[in-house]
């Protein structure tokens, strides 16, 4: 009986995930689909006559967008990480004082919306020639991603045992060498799921990219797609290709990384 | 979304606090080195002080100083904006947009989490008992979490097209009569609260599942000896022992869905009309939505919506000092 109430459970899951991935699924569907199909009524269910249109249009059009995310992808873990990291290093084990009220500064700084910060540095990107650069949007996409890679590097490196930092210590390395080769090594884990989700905020980032950025000759995949958007009403299957190809990056992380995921999000909602 | 880690501070803290204790003994000795190490710390935080003075201090004062003067594109670029007090103010509560804006961004904000919040915790009971699969497929409902907003966004878009969209050939192909989703001022803000639900799911069914994993499962072996049934249990066992996790699960929604732009701005651009604009959209919209920017008053929407944010996160922050005291 439980066996056969087992089955029943596995069936409903996929019904579950089938109607909750139903929306990924025709994204990809209709990439597929051709141009004089995607008017067709009814709908075509199934790619059966695919095209590549659409991806040939992405790798003609869309590549420096693509390169442009990835740099300011990348340039926003670098940063986060150089701040957050040696940040929760003086909040955890250096006992930093004020450190409470840098944790709760840290907290509000998450409450406050994209879009007012979006403005507040529009205002000052203006005075200082950054508008429409890509450091200037390296920065501010950090910014969504600094107070969670201090909170999360703090909470993890409390958890190194004193022991070992007190060696160290007795061996006469500095803080500077204990932060090096001690704590860091220590925390690779969490470097890496600071560093995802430093590089998946950046990556989707729209806010920043449509404000600040809005008229630079780089412009990263989001604002490109929503360009496309606004010029091809008619070209979906090569919106939606453009749309695959932005999704591939949280695709390969979730394949290779979503234990790092879900610590991301559970980090410290539970007490354990 | 942004907003999770948050507890870990507090708990890091706590914690952090609680391991100065072994250095307790040898009290002469720690005042020196804590000196010196109080130095290291502040080096070590240095970077992380100025970055929070350049890029989130000074952006902010300006957002202030933008919604007291009279900002126009050329005011702008020669800056003598005219100063006129808390004038952008009175004009936002006065316009005929306020009202709206609030009202859908509260049917919006609370429609989402109400069905988030249920669907969420619904799947994370249903996945809770381990079946074959159910680890791959609570990790396929990580997806739409983890797509850029844009892409959803769009997704949606032309799943809810009039004409080609798929969701109206479905209702059509069962008699139904066509749904102008987007475009027809009764079913925009529906439409972007389904997007938007669907949107969140994700993140309370991972953060809801977990705390499920925390309630001990003795606790419902005795229910069930008790002849409690299923749903008896559900109601007597796991509701009151995931209120804690609810309450934090809720909270941190909120913060999240009321800043949310991407994905009205994507489907709806706020419109037809306001009929789907919330306060947030609003400040967008007047700062960068149209060709002429006007930055005064979107910056007055948008010290407004930090305020609400703030109400709802010291809640947030209370809440979690409650239940850190009582554990």
């Amino acid at each position: 009986m439980t066996e056969r109430k087992v089955w029943w459970k596995t069936a409903l899951g996929l019904v579950f995930t089938a109607l909750m991935l139903f929306p990924v699924y025709w994204m990809v569907n209709v990439s597929f689909t051709q141009t004089r199909d995607l008017r067709a009524d009814p709908p075509h269910w199934f790619p059966w006559d695919p095209t590549f249109e659409g991806y040939e249009a992405v790798f003609a059009q869309q590549l420096p967008a693509l390169g442009t995310s990835l740099l300011i992808g990348l340039g926003s873990v670098l940063l986060t990480v150089v701040i957050a990291a040696p940040a929760g290093y003086a909040l955890a084990l250096l006992h930093l004082r004020g450190g409470r009220t840098l944790n709760f500064l840290l907290l509000v700084a998450q409450m406050i919306p994209a879009v007012v910060m979006a403005m507040g540095f529009y205002a000052v990107y203006n005075n200082l020639g950054l508008l429409n650069t890509i450091p200037g949007l390296i920065v501010a996409d950090s910014t969504i991603a600094v107070p969670f890679g201090v909170l999360l590097f703090t909470a993890f490196m409390s958890g190194i045992p004193r022991e070992l930092l007190q060696a160290a210590r007795v061996d006469g390395a500095g803080a500077w060498r204990t932060f090096w080769e001690i704590v860091m090594p220590m925390s690779r884990n969490s470097v890496l799921t600071v560093s995802l989700f430093a590089f998946l905020w950046a990556w989707s980032d729209f806010i920043f990219a449509s404000t600040i950025n809005r008229n630079g000759d780089l412009i990263p995949i989001t604002l490109s797609i929503y360009n496309y958007i606004g010029n091809n009403t008619t070209q979906w299957n090569a919106i939606m290709a453009t749309a695959v190809v932005a999704s591939i990056p949280a695709a390969i992380l979730l394949v290779i990384a979503q234990r790092y995921v879900a610590a991301g999000v559970t980090a410290g909602a539970i007490k354990d | 979304m942004t907003s999770t880690p948050a507890d870990v501070g507090t708990r890091g803290e706590s914690r952090g606090a609680a391991g100065t204790e072994p250095a307790a003994p040898s009290a002469p000795r720690r005042r020196r080195t804590l000196s010196s190490s109080q130095w290291a710390a502040v080096g070590f935080a240095a970077p992380l002080l100025v970055y929070l003075v350049l890029f989130y201090a000074y952006p902010l004062m300006r957002n202030i100083d933008l919604s007291v003067h009279d900002y126009t594109i050329r005011a702008f670029v020669q800056g003598n904006a005219e100063f006129v007090g808390l004038q952008n103010y009175v004009d936002v509560f006065s316009s005929s947009t306020f009202p709206t804006a609030l009202w859908n961004t509260a049917v919006f904000t609370f429609g989402s989490i109400a069905f988030q919040f249920t669907l969420g915790l619904a799947l994370a009971v249903f996945f809770k008992s381990s079946f074959r699969l159910s680890t791959t497929l609570r990790a396929m409902f990580l997806v739409p979490w983890l797509l850029p907003l844009i892409v959803s966004a769009s997704t949606w878009a032309w799943m809810l097209n009039s004409e080609n969209g798929i969701v109206n050939s479905v209702i059509t192909a069962f008699g139904g009569e066509q749904i102008n989703w987007l475009t027809d001022p009764d079913t925009a803000l529906l439409s972007v609260t389904i997007a938007n639900i669907w949107l969140g799911i994700p993140f309370n069914l991972v953060i809801l599942y977990s705390g499920l994993q925390n309630i001990p499962g003795d606790v419902y072996e005795a229910a069930s000896l008790d002849g409690a049934g299923a749903w008896r249990q559900f109601w007597s066992i796991t509701f009151p022992l995931l209120r804690p996790v609810s309450a934090i699960t809720i909270l941190l929604g909120l913060i999240y869905t009321l800043k949310v732009v991407d994905v009205i701005w994507v489907m709806t651009t706020g419109g037809p009309g306001d009929s789907s604009t919330t306060l947030a959209i609003w400040s967008y919209r007047e700062a960068f939505g149209t060709g002429q920017p006007d930055f005064s008053p979107a910056a007055a929407v948008g010290n407004l919506l930090i305020v609400i944010a703030l109400v709802f996160g010291f809640l947030h922050l209370r809440l979690q000092h409650r239940q850190e005291a009582t554990s």
